[in-house]
């Protein structure tokens, strides 16, 4: 287990009175403003419930420090601010920020072929499209090897080809890795191709949790 | 001293023609100002006659609680200033930090000046304390008021990047750094700037003042250089405190942005 919810309300937007979240990959999915976001930045400490409590694993989230909470469970924005600069500065910015050894020239450009992007490391980031900017956003938190993701529409921008091989090199690292992804798409196929467990949320209650057996 | 001359009220009443002329100009050309610098003149002129008396009388009867008093006074004016011209922009929190940094930033400053620097005696001296801590409290508050300005928009403007930094694992400490240096960098430029001119430019209004008051131009040009530093000082010291604390009154206990 590693997120566990106890009567937990956040404003009037989030009302979740038992959840467990386990190891592996958890979905969700709902309506737009359903509080899928909300729920996400729950899980990293970007906002605290109002009202109950949130464990992870088995510590209340009230006591772990938030700074080292977010290093351990990494937070992929629906609309991630790309930081003005280099391709290769944007995936390094993270070990910067969290006062780490950057990694060298060859373990970027490997992360650029994983996550598809057909940049050069000196290129700049201003004319990326949004899509590219998402993949370059994912691959800065794939280089930090968290022990959990929150993925909020990480495929959002892209078209079919490319949202199924990013998944499914997301899904085949994070097994690997022994680490878990909490995921919000709008997509039923790819909930049902790669999920472990399906979350259905609306009106920031969970309407209904499934067991799914992946069908690739 | 070789012969100062004494401007007497006649001499102070003749420079008044140029306020007349001013006031010709505006009225023929339609400007409606008359009013104002009307106004403003005379104001000028009374507001500096009592603080003359006033200070002539502090000099001549020099008693430490007259000058702390005194100082005390400069203080919450220049703190008052730069919060009111936020008109309830500012948390609470941020207030009482600007209050905090400009009056440590200044004291401090102020008290390593006259006594280490100048050594004066007593230690209360209002001739050096007052007019010195004038200069330092007034560059500060000019300072202080630009760096929080400029923490206001870092932190507006540049707010996604700050969550950005968060949601990757930063501190907000390592989060608002780039805003912190940009904020500092504008807050003491002026102060700067100003260093650059003197002599050349312009002679600074203390070794203007010191000289036709018969004082040697060296004197007066050791006592502005090592005023300029003292200001430079008490500019930066009180931003980076302003700003060590401030940058903090944007996040709650847990890290998060305050909305
Ligand atoms: N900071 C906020 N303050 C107030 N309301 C918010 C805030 N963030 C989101 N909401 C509201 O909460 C609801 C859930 O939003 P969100 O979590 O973004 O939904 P989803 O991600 O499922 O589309 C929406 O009605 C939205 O308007
Ligand atoms: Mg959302």
């Amino acid at each position: 287990m590693i997120f566990r919810f106890s009567d937990v309300r956040y404003r009037d937007i989030i009302e979740i009175d038992e959840l467990t979240i386990n190891k592996g990959v958890t979905i969700l999915l709902g309506p737009s403003g359903g509080g899928k976001t909300t729920l996400l930045r729950m899980l990293n400490k970007m906002i605290s419930p109002t009202k109950g409590q949130i464990f992870f694993m088995g510590e209340s989230l009230a006591k772990i420090e938030s700074v080292q909470l977010r290093r351990k469970v990494m937070m992929l924005s629906q609309n991630p601010v790309v930081f003005p600069g280099t391709v290769r500065d944007n995936l390094a910015i993270a070990f910067e920020f969290q006062d780490k050894i950057k990694p060298d020239d060859d373990a970027l450009d490997d992360m650029l072929s994983r996550i598809q992007l057909n940049k050069k490391l000196d290129d700049g980031v201003i004319n990326l499209s949004g899509g590219e900017k998402q993949r370059l956003a994912l691959g800065r938190l794939l280089l930090l090897e968290p022990e959990v993701y929150l993925f909020d529409e990480p495929s959002s921008s892209l078209d079919d080809d490319t949202e199924d091989l990013i998944i499914r090199m997301l899904s085949m690292h994070v097994e690997k890795q022994g680490q878990s992804i909490v995921m919000v798409t709008h997509s039923k196929r790819i909930a049902e191709k790669y999920a472990d467990v399906i979350l259905e949320i609306s009106e920031g209650k969970v309407l209904r949790s499934v067991k799914n057996e992946r069908d690739n | 001293m070789n012969g100062i001359i004494d401007l007497g009220l006649v001499q102070v009443l003749l420079s008044y023609i140029f306020i007349i002329m001013v006031l010709i100009i505006v009225r023929r050309r339609g400007i409606n100002r008359e009013k104002e610098i009307a106004i403003s003149s005379v104001r000028m002129t009374l507001q500096l006659i009592i603080t003359g008396y006033l200070l002539a009388y502090v000099f001549e009867n020099p008693h430490p609680v007259v000058t702390i008093l005194i100082i005390v006074v400069m203080e919450g004016f220049a703190v008052h200033t730069v919060i009111n011209k936020f008109k309830g922009k500012l948390s609470d929190k941020l207030k009482k930090i600007i209050a905090f940094s400009m009056v440590t930033g200044t004291l401090s400053c102020l008290l390593y000046f006259l006594m280490i620097v100048v050594r004066i005696s007593p230690w209360y001296d209002p001739q050096y304390f007052i007019p010195i801590a004038g200069m330092l409290i007034g560059n500060s508050m000019t300072g202080v008021s630009l760096g929080v300005k400029s923490l206001q928009e870092g932190m507006t403007v540049q707010k996604s990047w700050v969550e950005e930094a968060l949601i990757l694992g930063a501190t907000p400490k390592r989060a608002t750094r780039e805003i912190l240096n940009q904020t500092f960098d504008a807050a003491i430029m002026p102060t700067i700037n100003s260093m650059i001119g003197m002599g050349i430019v312009f002679l600074p209004g203390m070794m203007t003042g010191q000289i036709l008051s018969g004082t040697s131009p060296n004197t007066a040009v050791t006592y502005q250089i090592a005023i300029m530093l003292g200001i430079l000082g008490a500019v930066a010291l009180s931003v980076m405190i302003m700003l060590q604390l401030g940058y903090r009154s944007y996040f709650n206990e847990a890290d998060q942005l305050i909305e």
